[in-house]
């Protein structure tokens, strides 16, 4: 045991940790806060200027996350042009808590990794509220949605942008609470109502283990600052970095719906489509990849927790992709997705060194590409009287031809067509995986075929076999706000492997977590997309045969399945899981708790005043009202005192 | 001067007049029985000054008597107007205040 942990610290000492040692912003830099700043007023205007804002305000809530991107980029130019060295600048806005020793600055850091975050968060952000103009104009609450929208893009920037984990969690919170928000948006359906209550309730439990971490790591090292703790994280005992590492992966896998807090994920689908596409898809759910590798200087240290992350980003990737298999509802098949491609990103980060690059970059190219799915499927709801059921669709490709080009820009994404950025980004992290161990790489490889798989299904099923809509519903292309997006995004999906040209994205990255290369595969890494490409071909072909070739496909699903699609139609039974391990025995516990303040509490409390009032009830009856009565006792009571006078003087 | 005759004389009058006031219904027997208790107390008080040869004993017996003089007033009155709203002077109808 010793010499494998002496074994294992040298291992980690051998890489570099890069320190985070922010400059002080000046010139340019000293906008930051502006980016945050402008959602956050803009959805108080929103949320408070109640319906005098409804005829404009949607044009406000587009326009702050717009103006925020204006500003990311004009950041992104000016850090652009510094040296690798001095691409960290940090920004003092004011002491947001002081207590003797616990001092948390309001501090903001602007580093290569934020910067793509934000450029991410107000980009894909600002089109998907483009397009919410459109997919929410019949909605009579449509400015309190931009409202929500605009806080949780300003949560989101804070929790990017912070520099300390104090204000990350305040940014995590808040993107929580939009979140909620915006799931239960028509809180009118029971569904809603209750998906956003999961939401909430299972995102507590990894949010426990996210302020454990943080305060774990303020008695550990004195301060909850990035460069605090990035400066003291290799003097720690890696004991104490493995709880923090993995106290801070329960609160990655609440946030980002990982095994085993996942079960969220697929009821917050009840939401608007926009806020699918942008909170449960593009940004928000990737919190938990950008903790971790924010945390490099924490994992770094960690192994253990690092093997941990690797586990549970494998195992995530492929629950979601079974999930995705057996959906029907069009947003679940994607929800499932996304939940497989975080997979990907977590199994990504948690290589290390060698991985975090290509999952912060597979979380970009993810963004581009599933928000394009998204708001795709919204526009296909959209055209079909908001029916989710892909078993009422087929043959759209001719009644929504915008939507279906950019869907099939998406598709060809995910899957890895050559070519397009999911293929560049998904290969990196299969490549990357396999160099660290097979089984890991095998689990990654089958993830990739089962994707092409169940994302050909999707596809299939909605825009090719045969037409199952009811005569009643006039499929129609949506309107070009709400198409605009769509195009975009479908560009960006086909053109985001760019960030890889000449290792672009890694050498950017390298001044936050370090480079590293992976070690040697058993075959050239030309060969080994040709395998990955193979494997996606052999899906694509299997979803081909099983949907396309006999096309007969039922408008209800069928109930004898095997059993493998009645539990992926379940979820895994993860509800079940939940239901027997926690669910059921809290509520006994309460239930139990409830009787013995009932029977125990209550009955000492409740016993004593029934007991005093008996006996009350008791005595009032010597006050009869009769005089001679009273008269007999003062006698009786001077008779008393004369007799013990005498008993005492005659004693 | 042998004083025994005279407490002896008291506490048969105190005794008469406790059983009174505990036995009798009419408030007017009653009050009487008081005042038969008051002016025991009173021959008592004036056997023991003759007793102890100093006037203590009369001094409070006089105070008794301007205290049982005042307590007449208000107590007659209070009878009449009980007697005038009830037509009666029983001291156990009276009995209203109570649990």
């Amino acid at each position: 045991m010793t010499s494998m942990t002496a074994s294992l610290v040298t291992a980690a000492s051998e890489v570099h940790v890069p320190v985070v040692a922010p400059t002080e912003a000046d010139g340019v830099f000293s906008l930051l806060w502006l980016v945050i700043a402008l959602p956050l007023a803009s959805a108080a205007i929103l949320l408070l200027g109640g319906r005098r804002t409804d005829s404009w305000g949607h044009w406000l809530g587009v326009a702050a996350p717009a103006a925020s991107f204006v500003l990311s980029c004009v950041l992104l130019a000016a850090l652009m042009g510094r040296d690798e060295g001095e691409r960290q600048v940090g920004q003092h806005l004011y002491t947001w808590i002081d207590t003797g020793r616990f001092e948390v600055g309001m501090d903001l850091l602007y580093d290569p990794l934020s910067a793509l975050f934000m450029l991410l968060i107000t980009g894909v952000g600002g089109l998907i509220h483009l397009y919410s103009v459109g997919y929410m104009a019949h909605d009579a609450r449509r400015r309190r949605f931009f409202g929500y929208l605009n806080l949780f893009v300003a949560a989101m920037l804070m929790l990017v942008m912070s520099a300390n984990y104090l204000g990350l969690f305040l940014g995590w919170e808040g993107v929580g609470l939009a979140s909620y928000l915006l799931i239960s948006f028509w809180q009118h359906k029971p569904t809603a109502a209750a998906a956003g209550v999961k939401a909430f309730v299972m995102n507590r439990v990894g949010d426990l283990g996210m302020s454990l971490a943080i305060m774990l790591m303020f008695v550990s090292f004195g301060t909850t600052a990035f460069a605090g703790i990035s400066e003291a994280a290799g003097n720690a005992s890696e004991d104490r970095m493995t709880i923090i590492g993995l106290l801070l992966l329960l609160g990655a896998c609440g946030k980002s719906a990982q095994v085993p807090l996942q079960a969220w994920l697929l009821d917050a689908m009840e939401g608007p489509t926009p806020v699918s596409a942008l909170i449960h898809a593009a940004t928000m759910v990737t919190a938990g990849v950008y903790l971790i590798v924010r945390s490099n200087f924490v994992f770094e240290y960690a192994p253990t927790a690092q093997t941990v992350v690797v586990i549970v980003g494998t195992v995530t990737l492929l629950w979601g992709a079974v999930i995705g298999c057996a959906k029907d509802d069009i947003k679940k098949a994607l929800a499932g997705s996304t939940m497989s491609q975080i997979g990907y990103m977590h199994l990504a980060a948690g290589l290390g060194v060698v991985g975090y690059p290509f999952a912060i970059f597979h979380l970009l190219t993810h963004g581009f590409f599933k928000a394009n799915m998204f708001l795709g499927a919204g526009s296909v709801m959209h055209a079909m009287n908001d029916d989710v059921d892909m078993r009422h669709y087929g043959a759209l490709q001719k009644m929504v031809p915008v939507t279906f080009l950019t869907f099939a820009m998406g598709y060809l994404a995910i899957i890895g067509f050559p070519g397009f950025s999911g293929f560049w980004s998904k290969d990196k992290i299969i490549e990357a995986a396999w160099a660290d161990n097979w089984v890991i790489g095998l689990c990654a490889l089958l993830g990739a075929g089962i994707t092409a798989f169940y994302m050909t299904r999707l596809m299939l099923l909605t825009f090719f076999t045969k037409k199952r809509w009811a005569d009643d519903v006039h499929p129609h292309e949506s309107p070009a706000v709400m198409t605009g997006p769509l195009v975009v995004l479908a560009a960006l999906s086909v053109l985001g492997g760019v960030l890889l040209a000449g290792d672009w994205i890694v050498d950017w990255l390298t001044p936050v977590v370090g480079h590293a290369e992976h070690h040697e595969l058993f075959v050239p890494p030309i060969v080994f997309s040709g395998i990955v490409v193979a494997v996606v071909a052999v899906g694509v072909a299997v979803a081909w045969l099983v949907f396309q070739v006999p096309d007969e496909i039922p408008r209800e699903a069928p109930q004898d399945v095997s059993f493998a699609t009645k539990a992926a139609r379940a979820d895994i039974y993860m509800d079940d899981i939940n239901d027997t391990l926690v669910v059921q025995p809290t509520g006994a516990l309460v239930k139990g708790l409830a009787v013995f303040d009932r029977t125990v509490v209550d009955g000492l409390v409740e016993g004593g005043s029934a007991t005093t009032g008996g006996f009350a009830n008791v005595f009032r009856r010597v006050q009869n009202g009769f005089v001679r009565s009273y008269a007999l006792s003062v006698f009786g009571g001077a008779l008393l005192v004369v007799l013990a006078l005498l008993a005492v003087n005659f004693a | 001067m042998n004083t025994e005759p005279y407490i002896i004389l008291s506490a048969i009058l105190f005794t008469i007049g406790c059983v009174g006031v505990l036995t009798r219904r009419n408030a007017i027997v009653v009050f009487m029985c008081v005042e038969l208790m008051l002016n025991a107390s009173n021959l008592a008080l004036v056997t023991f000054a003759k007793q102890h040869g100093n006037l203590d004993g009369q001094i409070a017996a006089f105070f008794v008597m301007v205290v049982a003089a005042a307590e007449v007033v208000v107590g007659l009155a209070i009878i009449m107007t009980i007697f005038r709203t009830r037509r009666s002077a029983s001291v156990d109808d009276a009995s209203l205040l109570k649990y």
